[in-house]
């Protein structure tokens, strides 16, 4: 009898909310982080090193590429997201999640099948060939109705509050769940080659699906990695710190600009192309105005710690989450400045871009989150941190290793842009193409060093959370064993 | 304090956020189509024929665009590197666009007819033996692989139904003949779609091994037709400023 009720007792208060939904998508993170940032080092040697495509289809750099941006993005990303709006939701408006485990592990298993088919699609040639859209359309189908159910998850939960105020970092998490859902739908529009075909055509030609593609890719930055990962700042940030948010007004502006404006900065990417320029001078304009909410944010989050300054001697998840937000300050500085139409005109098509997306992919996304996990993980397990020291050394491996990748991707990039353009003097162009890929050899290899640090940080993670979370495992058992005895 | 109302109201929270969301895109988007400029009007611009798109959709399969462009920019190294810019209405039938983001390798928008298919079929299968400090992969099998055109007549039916103008009937059949000229109309007929296919690869024997269609003849055929159907020197250049 005492067991039975200690039992129920225990269960009601650490199960007060659905922990286990967030504890399967914690897991499921980390996996795809290693897989996912695996799967980028290997393709980085690929490009240093070609011998590596192994003349194998299945894992030459064109289709090994999309197996790492969904691994990262969708996999660790998308779960990492999963995990902690499910948490932060709970928590904010101290009510269970709606629709019961049933609907919660639904997302579950159908975001990993949605993850996995792809990635094992792309080796075996199905994609639709849409940068960061390449899913089949079943998967898209399979991804909708996932989506679908975690609007219902989010709202519903929501609605059941039991603060009459809805937090801050809901609304990020909202308006990323919405926008993910709108830019999913009309970027995905395909015509099945036949019913049981997982090939398709797009069903929009040329400019407009360049342009339909760009304001999904851009915004799949600007919601999925940028406002989702907010909502995740504007929870943990002030949470590990032990204060209230720096700026209240601030963040009310902070989330409503930057919903509104990212939206229009897409066209950015199509500078000089086929596209009208009236669309690019727009996306141009509103991506130098984004600026500003950005560093509001960033200046939100950072402040969040004056006068707990010292903390981030002391404290090395505190040191992930200021890294992070400082990271995503530069690569929002950077980012307005490649949409410069004159400076465009050198970075685009160059190494460059992808050193942008990785200073904001690894420096800001995925700091944030293991940030964010690092606070998060010891909670749900009812346990501490195994290893303060195994974070430190993954926060100096991570922090090298994506230095390490920018400063080549900047090197290799300018060099191409300066080479491509150069003339002798009689006016012929002084450099083949293929000479500038021959020089960027060396930068290709320190890029791909930078990534097997920020890898072997994250391996270092894995472990350190598996130690973490076997003696939560214990301690809760031994604690019934008490209990009972 | 009025945004206290949005924090406590989640319906005007949705609403607002949906509003604040959806600008862009509408904005950005929907004019695209019905702006007549944003397309230029020009000659020789046609669908593909069942063989390029065949290749065409092999060189997605394979992710090419994930190192490849396909769209010149108006700047004079690249007039000289690659060609005359690249005009809306020379991907107007490309579904999916394939513009790309990146130049690991040069852009392709007009690589058709500077290479024989001698060199593509050697570059495709080792690409290090005609140019030492490429960073590019091989790709043997694509010459080991016969072509699947089992569902061809499927492919471009779907592709007809996107817009695209192949032609399933005798009365669409003569629309393409006064769009394209009957030598292009031919090519476009869907109930001849594999007869064509079979046709152009035994004529063009693109991978220069006449025994089969193999994956390779696709493919250097859609290599070989990119950025070659404008003849440029029929237009004045300010011509095509004017749509920009």
């Amino acid at each position: 009898m005492a067991t039975a009720s200690v039992t129920t007792a225990g269960v009601g208060t650490s199960e007060q909310y659905n922990y286990d939904i967030v504890r399967k998508f914690a897991i499921m993170t980390l996996v795809w982080g290693a897989i996912g940032m695996f799967v980028g080092v290997y393709i980085a040697s690929e490009l240093a090193f070609p011998f590596l495509n192994f003349d194998s289809a299945y894992i030459t750099f064109g289709r090994l590429r999309p197996v790492h941006t969904s691994g990262v993005i969708f996999g660790f990303g998308g779960s990492a997201l999963f995990a902690t709006s499910y948490y932060v939701v709970q928590r904010t408006c101290q009510a269970r999640l709606f629709g019961g485990e049933r609907l919660a592990n639904f997302t579950f298993w159908g975001w990993q099948a949605a993850v996995a088919l792809s990635a094992l699609g792309y080796m075996f040639g199905y994609t639709q060939a849409r940068e960061y859209a390449e899913m089949v359309w079943p998967v898209d189908l399979l991804i909708l109705v996932v989506w679908v159910s975690y609007l219902a998850i989010y709202v519903g939960t929501l609605m059941k509050r039991k603060q009459p105020h809805i937090y801050v970092a809901n609304w990020f998490y909202l308006a990323f769940i919405l926008a993910t859902a709108l830019l999913h739908i009309f970027n995905n529009l395909q015509v099945p080659v036949k019913l049981f075909s997982l090939e398709s055509y797009s069903l929009f030609s040329g400019t407009q699906d360049a342009m339909t593609q760009w304001w999904y890719g851009h915004n799949a930055v600007g919601f999925f990695l940028t406002a989702a990962f907010l909502g995740m700042m504007y929870y943990f940030v002030p949470k590990q710190a032990g204060r209230p948010v720096y700026s209240y007004r601030l963040s009310i502006l902070h989330f409503w600009a930057i919903i509104f404006l990212y939206m229009w900065a897409g066209a950015h990417h199509l500078h000089w192309t086929a596209l009208p320029d009236w669309t690019g001078t727009l996306a141009a304009t509103f991506s130098i105005m984004l600026l500003l909410p950005s560093w509001g944010g960033m200046i939100n989050g950072i402040m969040t710690l004056s006068g707990a300054w010292d903390k981030l001697r002391t404290d090395p998840v505190i040191r992930f989450l200021i890294v992070a937000l400082s990271f995503y300050g530069m690569s929002t500085f950077e980012g307005p400045m490649m949409s410069l139409k004159d400076v465009n005109a050198l970075s685009h098509y160059t190494d460059w871009t992808v050193g942008h997306v990785h200073s904001g992919a690894l420096g800001w996304v995925a700091m944030i989150t293991f940030g964010s996990m690092y606070h998060m993980v010891p909670r749900i397990w009812n346990t501490q941190m195994y290893s303060l020291r195994l974070i430190n050394v993954h926060f100096w491996l991570a922090t090298i290793g994506v230095l390490l990748y920018i400063v080549a991707m900047w090197i290799s990039g300018i060099m191409q842009g300066l080479m491509w353009r150069a003339f002798d003097d009689f006016g012929n162009l002084q450099y083949s193409f293929v000479e500038s890929v021959a020089v960027a050899h060396p930068f290709y290899v320190m890029r791909a060093l930078g990534g097997a640090f920020f890898l072997t940080g994250m391996i270092i993670m894995c472990y350190n959370m598996y130690r973490t979370i076997r003696q939560g495992s214990t301690e809760a058992h031994a604690g019934l064993n008490v209990a009972t005895a | 304090m009025k945004h206290d109302k949005i924090e406590r109201n989640l319906g005007i929270l949705l609403v607002f956020t949906m509003l604040a969301i959806s600008a862009g895109g509408m904005v950005e988007i929907i004019p695209l189509f019905f702006i007549k400029e944003t397309i230029e009007k020009v000659e020789g611009v046609r669908p593909y024929t069942p063989l390029e798109q065949r290749g065409r959709d092999i060189y997605t399969r394979e992710g090419c665009y994930l190192c490849h462009s396909q769209m010149i920019r108006p700047f004079r190294d690249e007039a000289l590197r690659y060609g005359h810019y690249s005009l809306a209405a020379e991907s107007k039938y490309d579904h999916p666009f394939q513009w790309g983001s990146k130049r690991t390798g040069p852009d392709l928008a007009r690589v058709g007819g500077k290479y024989s298919n001698d060199w593509h079929t050697q570059h495709l299968i080792a690409p290090r033996s005609l140019v030492p400090q490429s960073v590019m992969p091989n790709y043997p099998w694509l010459a080991k692989t016969n072509l699947d055109y089992s569902d061809i007549e499927l492919r471009l039916k779907a592709l007809r139904t996107t817009g695209v103008p192949y032609s399933n009937s005798q009365a669409e059949y003569e629309r393409n003949v006064k769009d394209f000229g009957e030598d292009v109309a031919k090519t476009l007929h869907i109930p001849d779609a594999e007869k064509n296919l079979v046709a152009q690869a035994k004529l063009g024997n693109y991978d220069t091994d006449p025994s089969n269609i193999t994956e390779l003849d696709a493919l250097v055929a859609y290599l070989q037709v990119l950025g070659t159907m404008v003849d440029f020197k029929k237009y004045d250049d300010d011509y095509f400023v004017k749509f920009r």
